[in-house]
């Protein structure tokens, strides 16, 4: 079985300082990778790296054995990054179908009105995003991310700004992500949230992998554990 | 190894000037009725070294966005903005003849005109590399424009060329109907030779320069990292 | 799949762009106003017949760097661009999307503009509409390739707005001096066969440029 996700000797250089140095690792289909890091550990470079937004300076991502920058990998990767990324001027169903079609679906229509009754937003479909409140936007960008059934999602610090009802959103749909085994890397904070969801964890210190392997259950219970652990300081 | 090539392109520079300089010196007043006529040999090749920079530049650039070796970003800044200064020189140099010989500062004339649009655009180049503070984006964003300053400086060039000329028409042998008298054309190409000489030391000290303040801000990354 | 793409992301920016008008409405204005200082500075001269080609287009180019500004810098709000380049939509295609909405509101405004001006300066247009439309197609376009370009191009910088009028009127030389050589003499009545070498530099400048950055735009946007 080929793997979800392979990040083969990433090298990422700003001017001669590596934010990235020799990050490798696996990631099979059907696990959920929560990717832990001190700020400025190179958790959104690297994540950015695996969406396609920036290339690596040496080393390679591959998604199903394809190239990250590859159309055709991008068309199976979701990404929700820290802000939400929805156009304020369209309504939520003029949102998604446009990243629809941009995504090659064919019925994006009818999926995005699918996607807007799952994320809670069916009843202000016609309304312009930049008439929702914070929540409500949330949950569309959540529903941007997933419209297109991607079977690699990444996602940048979900938990942080979100509110109760967006996150409940998440969760679920995560889980659901999970149980038809699709595979997820998050980047996070909020160790106990991502810990819950996770199987894999992958710790990332200066920009060199710290920890990479399964979840622990020392890490559930003690969420700085993996920091004493495996961090060296 | 570094310091001994620039030692010797100084000696170059400073033996071409002397010995040219006094070549110079010893030709006539005047030829065929144009006065301070001598400028020439500074306006000229001020111009053939910020043309010959602008390409250097041009060519750094493009090895820059294939290899993605920051040395070539360092390079192709610091012959720009070296080219910057010998089109500037090119053009004060334009100015004070045409003062002399045509009693005005400035005259919307083709080659003049177009010499003005490249240092405007060069100038943005400045800028925009001022404006970036990341190193690798900075190399990027930059080498991109350079690419595109080269083409535009051709249709600039020609364009400008088809609306107006006021400018002497050509000087030097190669082109047709041109060549100035027999000894009076080559002090003007060694002087070009000095010139390259006194634009590479320059670049090179630009281009150190660069190479310094990219290992700050990479230390300065790595100071916050921690 | 890619004219989809293109027509996917022009849409969207038309459509935004409609809801608000902002770009619009204030390159309009602006152009309006241009129009009317220049009764001002050309109160004395003796033949404004040779100067309306250039009033035209420089009315154009001013007004259209506050459509060009807004262009990627409408992707800014909430971090839209990262969603768009993590599409699978490759970057010529954004950019050639983002392009042809531009080109689509610069005209417009163009197109207001000419009728005021030819109202304001008494420039009868008729039987020359036909080549005058083929000169602003072109040039426009040249326009936005570069504007699209360099709007891009600064996008992240915090000078953005005071950068890209500095960085574009340089390269915009070519395209504007034709156009405004070509209007002059289309609006004197000079036949067109004389002016051709115009028409010329402006298809080269529109191919050249159009070439060079859907192939080095990735460049750009993809870090």
């Amino acid at each position: 079985m080929s793997l979800a996700l392979e990040v083969a000797g990433v090298y990422k250089f700003f001017g001669d300082f590596p934010a990235l140095r020799d990050v490798s690792f696996k990631v099979a289909p059907g696990s959920v990778v929560a990717l832990l890091g001190r700020n400025g550990a190179g958790k959104t470079t690297l994540l950015r790296i695996m969406a396609g937004l920036s290339q690596p300076s040496q080393g390679s991502v591959k998604v199903n054995g394809a190239e990250a920058r590859e159309a055709g990998t991008r068309r199976r990767i979701g990404v929700l990054g820290h802000s939400i990324s929805v156009y304020d001027e369209l309504s939520a169903h003029e949102n998604l179908t446009m990243f629809g079609s941009l995504y090659g679906l064919d019925d994006a229509g009818k999926r995005a009105d699918a996607m807007l009754d799952r994320v809670g937003l069916g009843r202000v479909r016609d309304g312009l995003a930049r008439e929702f409140s914070r929540g409500m936007r949330q949950r569309l960008a959540i529903g941007r991310a997933f419209l297109h059934d991607p079977e690699l999602l990444l996602l940048d610090e979900p938990f942080t700004s979100l509110d109760d009802k967006a996150i409940a959103v998440l969760q679920t749909m995560l889980k659901e992500m999970r149980d038809r085994g699709r595979t997820v890397v998050m980047s996070t904070h909020q160790l106990r949230e991502a810990m819950e969801l996770s199987t894999h964890v992958t710790f990332i210190q200066r920009g060199e992998v710290a920890y990479d392997g399964e979840r622990q259950d020392e890490m559930l219970k003690d969420t700085s554990w993996l920091y004493r652990t495996y961090g060296d300081n | 190894m570094r310091q001994t090539i620039l030692f010797l392109l100084a000696a170059v520079f400073a033996g071409i000037l002397l010995w040219n300089g006094a070549t110079i010196l010893d030709l006539p007043q005047q030829v065929t009725n144009v006065g301070a006529y001598k400028i020439i040999y500074f306006h000229v090749p001020a111009a053939f070294t910020a043309f010959t920079g602008f390409v250097t530049a041009l060519v750094a650039s493009i090895l820059y966005l294939a290899t993605g070796k920051l040395r070539y970003d360092a390079f192709a800044a610091g012959v720009t903005e070296v080219a910057l200064a010998f089109a500037t020189a090119n053009l004060i140099s334009g100015m004070i003849w045409a003062r002399y010989a045509w009693g005005i500062w400035w005259t919307w004339d083709a080659r003049l005109t177009s010499m003005l649009v490249c240092l405007l655009m060069y100038y943005g180049y400045v800028m925009l590399r001022q404006a970036i503070t990341e190193p690798t984006q900075r190399a990027r964003l930059s080498a991109f424009m350079s690419i595109l300053g080269c083409i535009n400086v051709a249709f600039v060039y020609q364009s400008i060329a088809w609306y107006r000329t006021q400018h002497p028409s050509p000087v030097l042998g190669f082109r047709e109907g041109g060549g100035m008298g027999p000894g009076l054309e080559t002090p003007m190409y060694w002087n070009w030779l000095a010139m390259l000489c006194l634009a590479t030391i320059l670049a090179s000290v630009r281009m150190r320069q660069g190479e310094f303040a990219t290992e700050i801000d990479s230390l300065r990354r790595q100071a916050h990292s921690h | 799949m890619y004219l989809r793409q293109i027509w996917t992301i022009a849409a969207k920016d038309l459509r935004s762009e409609m809801r608000t008008k902002e770009a619009l409405n204030a390159s309009v204005a602006f152009s309006m106003v241009i129009l009317i200082l220049f009764s001002f500075a050309f109160d004395q001269a003796e033949d404004l017949k040779g100067l309306l080609g250039g009033l035209l287009w420089l009315a154009y180019a001013f007004a259209g760097a506050l459509v060009l500004n807004r262009s990627f810098a409408r992707e800014l709000q909430n971090d839209c661009l990262d969603a768009l380049i993590s599409s699978p939509a490759p970057p010529s295609a954004i950019f050639l999307g983002k392009a042809l909405a531009n080109f689509a509101l610069l005209m417009a405004v163009e197109l207001i503009s000419l009728g005021v001006f030819a109202i304001l300066y008494d420039v009868r247009l008729s039987g020359k509409l036909g080549l005058l439309s083929l000169v602003m197609l072109l040039a426009t376009w040249g326009i936005t390739v570069i504007g699209t370009t360099f709007s891009a191009l600064t996008v992240n910088l915090t000078m953005r707005e005071l950068m890209l009028p500095v960085l574009i009127y340089p390269f915009l030389i070519p395209v504007l001096m034709s156009a405004m050589i070509l209007t002059t003499d289309l609006i004197a009545g000079v036949p067109i066969a004389t002016n051709l070498v115009w028409l010329r530099v402006l298809v080269a400048f529109d191919i050249a440029f159009t070439a060079v950055t859907v192939l080095y735009i990735d460049v750009v946007l993809v870090g």
